[in-house]
C-alpha cells in the first residue's frame, strides 16, 4: 500500500492554512512547527491523546474559526471516546486529520496495538457526517479545500509513511509563550 | 434524656449552581457522579443559563476546559473523586505543567456526613486530600449550606491567578 509522507501532506495544508487554529501533537505537530511556525498554532496537549478534547474547547470558543486538528494514530487511540464526545457536540468548525502510520513514533517507533484499526470507521460511528480515509497525496490535494470549507465536523484518517523517531523538540512546542501568543492574535483579531 | 442526634445540616444542589453562576461559569463538563446526579447534575442540565457538555472520560475535561479560556468561556468540571483520579496524568500536563487551570468540583462518594475527608472510611475519599496538596492544588470544602458562600470567591480567585482549585462536595446536595 502506497503511503503519503508526512511532511509533503502538510507542506500542501500550509499553502490552504489563512485564519485557521490549528492543533498539533507530539509528532506530527513536531513536523507541522517546522513547516509552518505561526501564532495560530495550538500545542498544549499535556497528556497524550487530548488532541480532540482541545479542538472541541477550542472549536466551541471560537465558533468563527476553522479549527483543524493535526493527531497521531497512536494518540488517538489513547482517546477514542473523544471522538464520540465530539460527535455529538458536532462543532460545525471541527476539522480533525489523523496521521495513520501504525507506529508509536514519539515513544520509540513501536506498532500500535492494531494495525489495521479503521480510524473512519470508528468517527463515523460517533456520527461524524464527513468521513475519509486518504493515500494519495493528489487525492489529498484535491479534497482538502472542501475539507476546510465545508460545515464539519469532519474526520481524515490520512495514511503516511513512518516519519522521524522521537524525541523531538517539545519544549519548544509546549512552552508557554506560544499560548500567551495564540491568545493575544484571537483577541487581536476578534 | 434524649440522646439522639441532631440531623446533619443540609446542602442543596441550588444554592451550589446559584453560586457558580455568580462566579461566571457558563460551562458544565461532566461524568455522571451518584453523589451530585440529584442535587447538580439533573438541574444543571435542565438550567437556561448553563450549558453542559457530557464526556465519556475524566481526562477530556482538561482539554476541552483548556480550548473554551481561549473564547474567555469559563468552565467548571463536575466528576467524582474516582474520575478525578483517573484524570490525574491530564491534570498533571494540562492544568499544572502547561499553567492551564481547571475548576473541579469533585463528589465524595461515600464520605461520611460531618466527617473530615482524610478520617472517611473510605480509601479513595481519604487519599484525595493529601495528593492535592502534592499537586498542588488549593481545595475548599463544601459539606453544608454554610460552606456555600465560599465558592464564588474561590472560582474567582482561581481564575484571576491562573490557578486550578478543587472545590470538594462533602455532604450530598439536595
Amino acid at each position: 500500500m502506497s503511503r503519503m509522507d508526512r511532511i509533503e501532506v502538510l507542506n500542501i495544508l500550509k499553502r490552504h492554512i489563512t485564519r485557521e487554529i490549528v492543533v498539533g501533537v507530539y509528532s506530527t505537530g513536531a513536523d507541522w512547527l517546522e513547516v509552518n511556525d505561526r501564532p495560530l498554532n495550538y500545542f498544549s496537549v499535556g497528556a497524550m491523546g487530548l488532541g480532540s478534547s482541545h479542538g472541541l474547547g477550542l472549536a466551541i470558543a471560537r465558533p468563527e474559526r476553522k479549527v483543524v486538528i493535526l493527531d497521531g494514530d497512536g494518540s488517538l487511540l489513547m482517546n477514542l471516546s473523544g471522538l464520540v464526545t465530539v460527535g455529538k457536540m458536532a462543532p460545525k468548525n471541527y476539522l480533525h486529520f489523523v496521521f495513520k502510520n501504525a507506529t508509536y513514533e514519539a515513544n520509540g517507533g513501536h506498532p500500535i496495538v492494531n494495525q489495521d484499526v479503521d480510524f473512519e470507521g470508528v468517527a463515523r460511528a460517533a456520527h461524524f457526517p464527513h468521513t475519509a480515509t486518504v493515500s494519495d497525496i493528489a487525492e489529498f490535494e484535491k479534497r482538502l479545500p472542501d475539507w476546510l470549507k465545508q460545515d464539519g465536523p469532519t474526520f481524515v484518517c490520512l495514511e503516511i509513511a513512518q516519519g522521524k523517531i522521537g524525541p523531538r523538540p517539545y519544549d519548544e512546542m509546549y512552552k508557554q509563550s506560544r499560548r500567551i501568543a495564540l491568545r493575544e492574535a484571537l483577541n487581536a483579531d476578534a | 434524656m434524649d440522646d439522639a442526634k441532631p440531623a446533619p445540616a443540609a446542602l442543596h444542589g441550588a444554592s451550589i449552581i446559584s453560586a457558580i453562576k455568580d462566579a461566571g461559569i457558563q460551562y458544565i463538563l461532566s461524568v455522571p457522579d451518584l453523589h451530585t446526579s440529584k442535587g447538580l447534575l439533573f438541574p444543571i442540565a435542565q438550567d437556561k443559563d448553563l450549558k453542559l457538555i457530557r464526556v465519556c472520560k475524566e481526562d477530556e475535561t482538561l482539554g476541552i476546559s483548556a480550548g473554551l479560556s481561549y473564547g474567555d468561556i469559563k468552565s467548571l468540571i463536575l466528576v467524582q473523586y474516582t474520575g478525578f483520579l483517573y484524570a490525574m496524568n491530564a491534570i498533571r500536563g494540562v492544568a499544572l505543567e502547561q499553567k492551564q487551570p481547571a475548576i473541579f468540583m469533585v463528589g465524595l462518594l461515600g464520605k461520611e456526613p460531618g466527617v473530615e475527608p482524610q478520617k472517611s472510611k473510605r480509601y479513595g475519599v481519604r487519599i484525595l486530600e493529601p495528593i492535592l496538596d502534592v499537586l498542588p492544588m488549593k481545595r475548599i470544602l463544601i459539606e453544608t449550606d454554610a460552606d456555600v458562600p465560599l465558592i464564588r470567591p474561590a472560582i474567582e480567585e482561581a481564575l484571576a491567578s491562573s490557578k486550578s482549585l478543587a472545590i470538594l462536595i462533602g455532604g450530598k446536595p439536595l
